[in-house]
């Protein structure tokens, strides 16, 4: 593929992923986009700024499950452990807590799931997710706000293109794959868009160089 | 949910939603939103092409459903599935309830589906003592309401903030407010619990894969993804028409469904799982998972040459969003567990004859439906056929073996044609200056005071197959010889409309023949169920016209038209006559087109500088025969200042018998549509259609409108200059 259609699915990619509410930025480096992370997180209010809830009145068994959330938690259940490591360490510094593991303990919500993704749809803005493991699934569904890190060289123009790629993750057993577009949304009421009906209320996007 | 048990209880509960003032604004809005949605999402895409993809594919997996359902059973075992097989809905309630008392399961998360609706699988579980959440929003929100869905896509699109607002400060025992954001959070929060407590989910499956044995799962909410990651049980409801054989199949339908549901690209999720996922609530760490496949019905549906194509449907639920019905009354009363026109074809074959009689009879044959179809299902005819197949099956009312009667023989029809002009006179003419001579006075007695809401037209003096022989010129060196195909509006109620015609085609060297020996269409009859009668007419009028002899067979009735065009499809298990129709379909064509089109009359046949006229575009001209260009440009050819209107191809609500039928609703869609002509500040209204004519011109006289209705004959006639003939 020429450097120019590369672009052209750069662009369209951005472009459709951002006409559903991403927030789409290019990173040169898994540091820059856990610089990103931490940054992020730490302008986020917990609980509050996104409106995820906590102030509405509740019932009480409801209302129990929302208080079992106290400090600013990101969640990344799928890097490898040297970048886990860097992610964590960069948290901690910001006085948040990283964890990779036991998202059950935490199902009122983490502030932030950050994921690296198996590759990226540009005509639809989609990222697709190896899901195997159950810790994934929750951090990216969990979370108030999900990071997808998308490798730049794993775009594909459309889904026919992404087929070979999907198939492969699909075939194995078991097996739980995502194509994820955009934050969890719903017009069920009088159709009128809502985002962060069951999953992460903002979704941004990490195009990464490398 | 149809409780009506016949057409007098029904027409209570369409005009119950009728007076439903929020449905109705809810409804309208998004009737006039959604064909935008759609057409941004399909923007640059061959939307045509795919679906006929699609249709095509799905026919293969329909035909080999028995084979794609074995494969799909091995390759989920080897990966340590469950797969049942339920023939009946009750079957498949009974399986999912061995599943919950085996697996020692108590409380349920639900995602959306439409095969669980369908089974009313919660009612069963509930009386099994499992305490069972719908997740989705909408369904969460008719699930509290104890009500079905009235969308198959928005299951609570029928409801006011106000009215969550309500149910929801019941379920928190707290007041909450009628913000929407607000609202959804508060669900956010109470189902988040759901799903903590929840010992097993219930899933639908848009796709099961049969060469994986994986399933695919597409949702905005995300919910699927909690309910089948958080229990230790999940259970898949689908119905075996799911099958596919492979991803790319998937995809493709991918491609459409969004698209043609809420003209998104895709949904904000995908999900497709395959075999025992890890779940730290189950003992071993992997999830039980059950795959339950419903039939219902579906394998001897799969077995119908002519019903087998509703097998296609993805369920996107576009059929009902382009209804100008379902517009006016909602899904609760168009539909019964499915909504919109798929929904009238399957409560008959789901949910039995009784549900679907009086649905059945609600369709205005429009053809919205299949022409926005993502499967290329041809939705209007499959009502009749259901309509037809109740009448045999319960016997024919009346009226329809009446009609049925009559029509077979055209001279007992046509003389009871002539003789209903005395008759009327009973009814006298108004005598007002607008209206003198026009219409009849009163309404006739077999119509109630529901039909007031237009003024009847009277029937001509003298038909025009009786003014023909008088009319007909003799053409030297004809361009075209052409046969005129009358139809029962146009040669007994507005004969001026093909005189008009005649006035056109004066100096074109067109030589016109108007065979005596034809007869209705047969349309009516179809809209009856009377496919017997139906397909008697059509030999009638075949052996009328000789094609050899003819290079068109020209309609100003494009119902009539369209209808003409569709006679192959009556005769395809008879070779003969097959062959023999589509030699006649073929030489069908519109006055417009005609004129437009073949004739190519030019600016300088018509006087310039008319007056301002929009143009309304009947259903049967428009999506019957795909014509839309030529009309337009024919009113600039004649000399008007075509003004565009709102919704110029959304039906009138006339629909032939439709509108005796059901007049409040008729009434409702014709309101609409003289409210776009009049903003329009348009003079005149012109359209091709003898029914868009009686239904448009009695509406606005009844208003007492300036604006007048013209066929489009009367109106090229009009301008027509004296002479100036065809070299």
């Amino acid at each position: 593929m020429s450097t120019q259609d590369k672009d052209e699915m750069l662009r369209t990619f951005t472009a459709k992923a951002e006409a559903v509410s991403c927030v789409v930025e290019e990173v040169p480096s898994m540091a820059k986009a856990f610089d990103y992370v931490v940054d992020l997180c730490g302008k986020k209010e917990a609980c509050k700024l996104l409106i995820s809830g906590c102030e509405e009145a509740l019932s009480k068994k409801a209302e129990g499950l929302c208080e079992t959330k106290q400090a600013k938690l990101v969640a990344a259940p799928n890097l490898n452990k040297k970048d886990f490591g860097s992610l964590k360490k960069k948290c901690n510094d910001n006085g948040f807590v990283c964890i990779d593991e036991g998202m059950r303990d935490h199902l009122a919500g983490t502030d932030i799931g950050v994921a690296l993704c198996q590759g990226g749809i540009a005509d639809t803005g989609t990222v697709i997710l190896d899901s195997d493991s159950e810790e994934t699934r929750l951090a990216t569904m969990i979370s108030e706000i999900f990071v997808a890190v998308v490798p730049k060289s794993k775009l594909f123009a459309n889904t026919y293109e992404a087929e070979d790629v999907v198939s492969k993750l699909i075939g194995k057993d078991p097996s739980y794959t995502a194509f994820i577009t955009g934050a969890s949304r719903t017009a069920d009421i009088e159709r009128v868009l809502a985002l962060g009906v069951h999953g992460p209320l903002e979704m941004h996007v990490l195009l990464l160089d490398k | 949910m149809q409780k009506a048990h016949d057409l007098k209880e029904y027409r209570e509960e369409v005009g119950q939603a009728l007076d439903n003032e929020f449905l109705r604004k809810a409804m309208d809005n998004f009737a006039r939103a959604y064909p935008q949605g759609r057409a941004k999402a399909f923007a640059g895409m061959d939307a045509a092409a795919l679906i006929a993809e699609i249709a095509e594919a799905k026919d293969e997996s329909v035909s080999h459903m028995e084979e794609l359902y074995q494969e799909f059973k091995k390759n989920a075992e080897a990966a340590g599935v469950k797969v049942h097989r339920a023939r009946t809905a009750a079957e498949a309630n009974e399986i999912i309830a061995d599943i919950a008392r085996e697996e020692n399961c108590k409380n349920i998360v639900k995602s959306k589906s439409m095969t669980a609706e369908e089974t009313l699988l919660n009612h069963h579980l509930e009386a099994e003592g499992l305490q069972v959440t719908e997740t989705d929003l909408g369904e969460w929100i008719i699930q509290l309401r104890h009500e079905g869905p009235t969308h198959m896509v928005m299951p609570a699109i029928h409801l006011s903030r106000d009215q969550v607002a309500g149910l929801f400060s019941q379920v928190t025992g707290s007041n909450q407010p009628n913000e929407v954001e607000k609202l959804v959070k508060v669900a956010r929060r109470e189902l988040r619990q759901r799903y903590v407590d929840a010992d097993m989910g219930i899933s639908g499956a848009n796709f099961c894969l049969a060469d994986s044995g994986a399933i695919g799962l597409v949702t905005n909410e995300g919910n699927a993804r909690l309910v089948t990651t958080l229990p230790r049980v999940h259970v898949a409801l689908a119905g075996l028409e799911k099958l596919t054989p492979s991803l790319h199949d998937a995809l493709r339908v991918l491609k459409a469904l969004p698209r043609n549901a809420t003209g998104q690209a895709i949904t904000s999720y995908v999900t497709w799982i395959k075999g025992q996922s890890e779940c730290k609530a189950a003992e071993d760490n992997k999830k039980s998972y059950h795959i339950v496949f419903l039939d219902n019905g579906r394998t001897a549906m799969s077995k119908d040459p002519l019903f087998k194509e509703v097998l296609r449907c993805i369920r996107c639920g576009a059929c009902a969003n382009v209804c100008p019905v379902y517009r006016m009354v909602g899904g609760h009363q168009y539909g019964h567990i499915y909504i919109g026109a798929i929904g009238l074809i399957l409560t008959y074959f789901f949910h039995g004859r009784d549900k679907a009689k009086n649905l059945v009879k609600n369709c205005i044959n429009c053809q919205a439906c299949k022409a926005v179809c993502a499967a290329g299902i041809d939705l209007p005819r499959m009502i009749k056929e259901v309509l037809a197949r109740i009448q045999d099956e319960e016997g024919h009312e009346l009226e329809s073996r009446l009609l049925s009667k009559a029509m077979s023989n055209r001279r007992f029809f046509h003389g009871l044609l002539r003789s209903a002009r005395y008759a009327q006179k009973m009814f006298g003419t108004k005598t007002s200056a607008d209206h003198k001579g026009k219409y009849q006075r009163h309404l006739p007695m077999l119509l109630s005071k529901e039909h007031g809401f237009r003024e009847i037209p009277k029937l001509a003096d003298t038909p025009f197959r009786d003014k023909f022989p008088k009319l007909r010129e003799k053409v030297e060196h004809p361009r075209y010889v052409v046969g005129l195909f009358g139809g029962c509006a146009e040669d007994f109620l507005y004969p001026e409309h093909l005189e008009s015609g005649m006035e056109t085609f004066k100096g074109q060297r067109v030589d016109v023949r108007y065979p005596m020996s034809q007869t209705c269409c047969g349309l009516p009859l179809m809209m009856m169920g009377e496919t017997t009668t139906e397909r008697d007419v059509a030999k009638q009028n075949i052996r009328a016209f000789d094609p050899a002899e003819l290079d068109y067979i020209i309609c100003h009735c494009p119902s009539c038209a369209s209808h003409l065009k569709g006679y192959p499809n009556l005769f395809k298990n008879d070779p003969e006559w097959h062959l023999l129709a589509q030699r006649f379909a073929d030489k069908v064509i519109d006055y417009s087109s005609f004129v437009q089109e073949e004739l190519e009359m030019g600016k300088e046949h018509f006087e310039q500088g008319g007056p301002r006229a929009a143009y309304h575009s009947p259903c049967h001209l428009c999506r019957g025969m795909g014509v839309h260009e030529a009309p337009r440009k024919l009113l600039g050819t004649g000399g008007y200042d075509y003004v565009e209107m709102k919704e110029e191809e959304v039906c009138c609500g006339f629909g032939g018998t439709y509108s005796v039928k059901f007049p409040r609703i008729s009434s409702q869609i014709l309101k609409t549509k003289l409210d776009h002509i009049e903003e329009s500040g348009a003079d005149l209204l012109v359209t091709d259609c003898p029914g868009c004519v009686m239904q448009i011109r009695g509406g606005l006289d009844k208003r007492g409108s300036k604006v007048k209705v013209r066929h489009m004959s009367e109106a090229l006639a009009e301008r027509k200059k004296p002479g100036g003939g065809h070299p």
